[in-house]
């Protein structure tokens, strides 16, 4: 059985103890990291811009690569010793949403942790790339809270009533 | 020459220079096909010997002051301040997405104003980057205010972007009254632009940060490039009252943190002169002569009919749309050195209504359609495919919304502090 737990910066500690709780004593856990390749991509393109001026050398594109790469080894470790089982650390870059996709590919379980506005129930506390992410996994998926949820109370009413068909 | 035949060879020469600065055939420098442009231009006629020694003239000491900020800001780095800058960001921030953008809006536009648009761009969005990283906090939305803030922070002062430096020499304003005249459109523009990051982001800005280790690493503040850096500052205004070219005070700072960075080994003459980029020096000089030629051989009554009359604020603001469109055209730097000629005459409305058409315009689509094309080769070097959509979609938020409130700040603030129009 293959357990996948992808993390994300703010949220993955939560992310990480749902999977060692969750996940069979015999499982094979993957920890997967996703580095939004945009980021780099936006500082290339700025330095683009800057026409007449530019130096491979100077690249703040490939400066930001190497400090994502790093940042991403560092939170894959991170998240590795605090899990203190075997597992398998995967780094991928790309578009964080299909890249988290397709890893999920012939898993048994994905592990997520809600990554938007974790103050209200509801939709808006899962970010784009995550609701993505759960509407095309290929796999079943565990949705975690980071922390304790807010209360029912804290549920946003809905915003038209429900049709009848 | 005939006048249709020098036309058709300086346009052919324009082409060449920009498409050579696009590919860039074996990374050589634009100079390599603009400067012998240039001088193919003199050869055949399509520009005078002594209208390109005016040009060159003209724009020798713009070019210099440009050459000393960029060494100002490159020593300014060695010193520490653009690290300090992230330390002071990370410690704002303590924790919050949204905290930190805040802080990246105040320095991005500060470093953008002082240091020009190549220090934000080059210099400081690493660091951003890096303190979004040590924060444990999704970078996306801070590393976006880097970009669009090195365009749209660069209307505040005549050394904030090499657009201005050429408005500058152009307008003749002096540093205050150019100053004074854009504070109200900066901060008009900026403000703007929080506006729509905020709730463009808002998913992004909403998580707490989880940081891995402390994230509030000291760093001591570098004194001595701060105290210099504000000499620069009030240097500028002392020799503007003056008369005197504020170059000087750009060139005084920069020398004396060469001095000390020289004394404590940390640089070279190499490394200064490098950071000064004689070749685009070069290219700027070059491109400029080659564009005088266009202009000369009818580009100018060609272009005429389409600019609006700068009466008012809505002639202000057509002239503005109309750069903002050359800029995404055919990039900003070439766009203005073609508009300048053609407005100047309408006073420093004009000129000023173009330098914000040119500077914020660019974010439209995101970095103006030549450099997309750039940013499209280099991401394909890199194996990356653009995912131009969301740039667009940002673009379209804040561009001509800023562009608008920039135009009629401007145009409230020349009807308090005056001497806009001839």
């Amino acid at each position: 059985m293959t357990v996948i737990a992808w993390i994300v910066e703010a949220t993955w500690r939560a992310c990480i103890d749902a999977a060692g709780r969750h996940a069979p004593a015999e499982a094979d856990i993957v920890v997967l990291h996703v580095t939004d390749a945009d980021v780099a991509d936006v500082a290339y393109g700025a330095y683009a811009g800057l026409i007449g001026r530019r130096h491979p050398h100077r690249d703040p594109g490939s400066k930001v690569q190497d400090l994502a790469s790093a940042a991403a080894h560092e939170l894959l470790d991170e998240a590795a010793a605090r899990l203190a089982r075997p597992c398998r650390k995967v780094e991928r870059t790309g578009r964080i949403e299909t890249e988290v996709v397709a890893a999920a590919d012939g898993a048994d379980l994905l592990v997520l942790a809600r990554d938007g506005d974790l103050s209200h129930l509801g939709p808006r506390s899962i970010s784009h790339a995550s609701r993505y992410v759960i509407d095309h996994a290929p796999c079943p998926v565990l949705l975690v809270w980071p922390g304790t949820p807010p209360a029912i109370s804290a549920t946003a009413p809905p915003p038209h009533p429900p049709l009848r068909r | 020459m005939g006048v249709s035949v020098a036309e058709v060879c300086s346009v052919v020469l324009l082409v060449a220079v920009l498409a050579w600065a696009v590919i860039r055939p074996w990374g050589w420098p634009e100079a390599v096909v603009a400067v012998p442009a240039a001088a193919v231009a003199l050869g055949a006629g399509a520009i005078s010997i002594a209208d390109a020694g005016n040009e060159v003239a003209r724009l020798g000491p713009v070019v210099g002051f440009l050459a000393a900020v960029l060494v100002l800001a490159q020593l300014c780095a060695g010193e520490g301040l653009f690290a300090w800058c992230g330390a002071w960001m990370a410690r704002v921030a303590n924790g919050r997405p949204d905290r930190l953008l805040i802080a990246v809006f105040v320095v991005a536009s500060l470093v953008t104003a002082v240091f020009s648009l190549d220090a934000t761009v080059v210099l400081l969005t690493p660091v951003v980057f890096a303190t979004a990283a040590r924060l444990a906090v999704r970078p996306r939305p801070h590393v976006y205010a880097c970009t669009h803030l090195s365009n749209t922070g660069s209307l505040l002062l005549p050394v904030s972007n090499l657009t201005n430096l050429l408005a500058f020499s152009a307008s003749g304003l002096s540093f205050l009254h150019f100053a004074g005249l854009m504070t109200l459109p900066w901060l008009a523009a900026i403000a703007i632009e929080f506006t729509v990051f905020r709730s463009f982001f808002a998913r992004d800005l909403a998580v707490a940060a989880a940081p891995l280790h402390d994230a509030s690493v000291p760093v001591a503040a570098p004194w001595f490039a701060i105290v210099t850096v504000a000499a620069t500052l009030a240097g500028f205004v002392v020799t503007s009252a003056a008369g005197v070219n504020p170059a000087w005070a750009a060139t005084g700072g920069a020398l004396v943190l060469a001095v000390r960075a020289a004394l404590r080994r940390r640089t070279t003459l190499g490394a200064i002169v490098g950071a000064a980029d004689l070749p685009f020096l070069a290219f700027v000089l070059a491109l400029a002569v080659v564009v005088r030629a266009v202009i000369d051989n009818g580009l100018d009554t060609a272009l005429r009919g389409w600019l609006p009359e700068v009466g008012g604020l809505a002639g202000m603001l057509g002239v503005a749309a109309v750069a903002a469109v050359a800029a995404n055209l055919i990039n900003n730097l070439p766009a203005v050195l073609v508009l300048l000629p053609l407005t100047v005459q309408g006073g420093p409305a004009a000129v000023l209504a173009v330098l914000i058409g040119v500077n914020i315009g660019p974010n439209l689509t995101y970095a103006g359609s030549l450099a997309t094309m750039l940013w499209r080769r280099v991401l394909h070097q890199h194996n990356h495919t653009a995912a131009l959509g969301e740039f667009t979609v940002l673009g379209l938020l804040t561009a001509p919304a800023a562009l608008i409130a920039a135009v009629v700040a401007l145009w409230a603030s020349l009807h308090v502090l005056g001497g806009g129009w001839p």
